[in-house]
């Protein structure tokens, strides 16, 4: 499979290791959309189903040199039986990861997730909106800098119209 | 057979009104989380509910009495919580089932409520994560021995204590 | 399912009663659903857009039980973490309680002893049972058939009393531990299982047989939000839901764990997706589960239930007060914790729900630094809007019971 990889995208590929029985392997962020979608189309990996997308803040871990804020892709091929992890960085001053919302459904919430919780954006994701914590909520309290009792009230629910005037505009009303 | 032998009591109206409202409370399950599996639970055939008159479980606050919150609030949940208070008719009664809607049991951090009688007055709090369906029907047993006694312990919508968040 | 819009005439002809209107928006109403709704858990809202009675565009929201479990499991020890796992999925707390544990002795290559893996693999069924039990259930009540309720409610009731006796709560049950579990059974607990089995086939028999020839309940379910292969696939989807849509895929099987290779069951599946195929799935998943616990409970080997790894497990007490290792042992077990090695680890079971998974990022300390839970009813929410679209708010109902959505682990 890392051939492969190699083969197709041959600057993605930072690095690699084999632990806990799953290949990790460590991607260009700029690439990772190009690679989802040669993992889950090519006929010999075929990654059909996303699992699930993890941020980490590395800020307070000990003897982490790199870039502030992980991005960790699990995915999982129904027909081959095998997995695969991929993750990334993104700098602190700039988090930006490109989205693979375009190629899995379930993306769309897991980035919103990962935006909501950890800050982390994801370029062109068609709506990056908080997803658990309130609208009125400010910062990213899964960063390790955000307090565990900070708490902020919310005065009044989000009303969704926003979503549903897109959704809306998309099925032809006006 | 006249009037002397019509057989009769002589009570006071608040007391029979308030034996009424005890043996009928309607319950407004306010479930969110796991607490809210062990309301099902009581008021599934083992521990039966309804032998305190509290079966008849109503999901609009417009026709019940008893708000009975089970589970952990969060702050996006709580302006939610604070309307559906509002929404029922007077008298009416709030028990706090398990510690996360007492206090926001183990759950210390930036998203619960810690404690709904920040937001809304509280009669009766059951302990427990979740509370065992028998404490919940004591809570109901306390209750009634509330509304029994107006005047030693009155509802807590009538104590004056404001709540740390207004909404 | 009539879908008023498809009885018109695709090409309006602009007389007659017939004639399409054009797609205005102010005709629509806006119907605000949940979350304090006695059918979305008091947790999901679903703000759909009506024309007439069938939704024409829905949008669903979520974290309204938002607790924060990932930022409470790093400021807590690997061993605090468990309670805290009961409550994702409460209604199989001991599914999740092996779940983490899982994924943390892989972390630590611990192996765990056979008595205390056959005993996870029963607990593990009982759980699922239930779980199933609750799922179809509360499903029945919103379609509007209570008396299945009750059934399925009883024999839950006769297995939370052998949980209780096992562990000493009903539904939070924190029982294993990482190297192994908290205690062993009782001694009756195996007659106790056998006879509430007996009484689980009961009870479900009789549910089945208030359903299967119901008309009203095949009319509501039937054909009812329909999701196709492909689209669960790419969602996400696992466990029950996606096998309802004709998708062979069981991580016990696909990926054997704790000797699930070496017992006899099978895997039922759907075959069109829709809600009726979701809750039969179950009811069948229920009759497997039975299997695999008659089987586990003969097999049931004797031993101890917790590793003698020292670096998880406590020593017996005559050694912590009787010699100085089992002190120190005890310790920095109690003092220091227990502390994987750095890295990052991705690991699943085959949840009630399907596949219910943990990343743990390690740091070498006491806690973990980060933990990722993988809740499956999150991929099945996330396309629920889209499934509604088309159908009547009935629908909407009986398809979300049929998902299973738990709201614990929906938003943690
Ligand atoms: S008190 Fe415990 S059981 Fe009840 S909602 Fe809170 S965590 Fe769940």
């Amino acid at each position: 499979m890392l051939e492969k990889l190699t083969a197709s995208h041959p600057k993605a590929i930072l690095g690699s290791v084999d632990r806990f029985g799953t290949l990790e392997i460590r991607i260009e962020k700029s690439k990772i959309a190009d690679v989802v979608k040669t993992l889950r189309d090519d006929q010999e990996l075929l990654f059909s189903i996303l699992i699930d997308i993890v941020s980490v803040d590395y800020s307070t871990y000990a003897g982490w040199t790199g870039e502030r804020f992980g991005v960790i892709y699990q995915l999982k091929s129904l027909a081959l039986g095998h997995r695969v992890q991929l993750s990334v960085t993104a700098p602190e001053d700039e988090p930006i990861v490109p989205t693979i919302s375009k190629l899995f459904g379930n993306a769309d919430w897991l980035e919103r997730e990962a935006f909501d919780q950890m800050g982390i954006r994801f370029a062109q994701h068609p709506n990056l909106k908080r997803l658990l914590n309130h609208h009125e909520f400010v910062g990213h309290p899964l960063r390790k800098d955000y307090p565990i009792t900070r708490r902020q009230a919310l005065s009044t629910n989000d009303s969704l119209m926003d979503e549903m005037e897109a959704r809306l505009k998309e099925k032809g009303y006006v | 057979m006249g009037v002397e032998t019509f057989p009769a009591i002589t009570t006071r109206k608040e007391a029979v009104i308030a034996w009424g409202q005890k043996n009928s409370l309607w319950p407004m399950p306010f479930g969110t989380a796991c607490c809210a599996i062990e309301f099902m639970a009581v008021a599934a055939s083992v521990f039966d509910i309804s032998r305190f008159g509290a079966e008849l479980v109503r999901f609009s606050p417009r026709q019940s009495d008893l708000l009975l919150v089970a589970g952990t609030v969060t702050f996006k949940q709580a302006p939610i919580l604070k309307q559906i208070y509002e929404q029922m008719c007077d008298p009416k009664w709030v028990i706090s089932m398990g510690v996360c809607a007492s206090s926001g049991g183990f759950y210390n951090n930036y998203c619960t409520v810690q404690g709904i009688d920040q937001i809304i007055p509280v009669d009766v709090y059951i302990s427990g994560c979740p509370p065992r369906p028998e404490a919940i029907l004591t809570a109901v047993m306390k209750l009634q021995h509330k509304i029994e006694n107006p005047a030693t312990t009155p509802p807590a919508q009538f104590m004056a204590k404001e709540p740390k968040f207004g909404y | 399912m009539i879908n008023p819009k498809t009885l018109l005439p695709i090409e309006s002809s602009s007389e007659g009663l017939n004639a399409v209107q054009p797609k205005e928006k102010k005709d629509l109403v806006m119907v605000n659903l949940g979350p304090s709704h006695p059918a979305t858990h008091g947790t999901l809202r679903v703000l759909c857009a009506l024309d007439g009675e069938s939704i024409v565009s829905a949008v669903t929201e979520i974290g309204y039980l938002h607790r924060g479990f990932e930022k409470d499991c790093e400021v807590h020890t690997f061993q605090q973490c468990i309670p805290y796992t009961d409550r994702l999925n409460y209604v199989s707390a001991i599914m999740n309680n092996v779940g983490f544990c899982k994924t943390v002795e892989k972390m630590m290559n611990i192996q765990v002893p056979e008595r205390a893996i056959y005993l996870r693999v029963i607990t593990c069924e009982l759980n699922r049972i239930i779980d199933h039990l609750v799922c179809a259930g509360a499903n029945l009540v919103d379609i509007g058939a209570l008396t299945n309720f009750w059934y399925s409610f009883n024999v839950r009731e006769k297995v939370y009393n052998i949980l209780e006796k096992l562990c000493g709560a009903r539904l939070t049950s924190s029982y294993t531990r990482i190297g192994g579990l908290s205690r062993d059974v009782y001694p009756a607990f195996g007659e106790e299982v056998t006879a509430v089995l007996k009484e689980i086939r009961k009870g479900v028999l009789d549910v089945q047989k208030l359903i299967s020839k119901n008309r009203i309940f095949l009319d509501r379910t039937k054909d009812v939000c329909v999701i196709s292969k492909e689209k669960a696939i790419a969602y996400g989807w696992t466990g029950p839901t996606l096998r309802a849509c004709g998708v062979e895929y069981d991580l016990r099987k696909a990926e054997p764990y704790y000797h699930y290779a070496d017992f006899k069951f099978d895997v039922p599946v759907g075959s069109r997706g829709d809600v009726y195929d979701r809750i039969f799935v179950r009811f069948l998943e229920i009759e497997e589960s039975i299997h695999i616990i008659e089987q586990a409970l003969r097999k049931l080997p004797d031993g101890p239930v917790m590793t003698g790894d020292k670096r998880v497990a406590l020593p017996p007490k005559q050694q912590t007060y009787g010699n100085i290792e089992g002190l120190m042992n005890h310790f920095k077990i109690i003092m220091h914790g227990i502390c994987p090695e750095p890295g990052v680890i991705y690991d699943a079971t085959e949840a009630a729900n399907g596949e219910l998974g943990f990343t743990i990022v390690a740091d070498g300390s006491k806690n973990p630094y980060r933990i990722k839970c993988r809740p499956p009813c999150f991929m099945n929410f996330a396309v629920f809007h889209e499934m509604i679209e088309g159908a009547m708010i009935a629908d909407a109902v009986a398809n979300l019971g049929s998902i299973n959505i738990i709201a614990g682990e929906l938003d943690r």
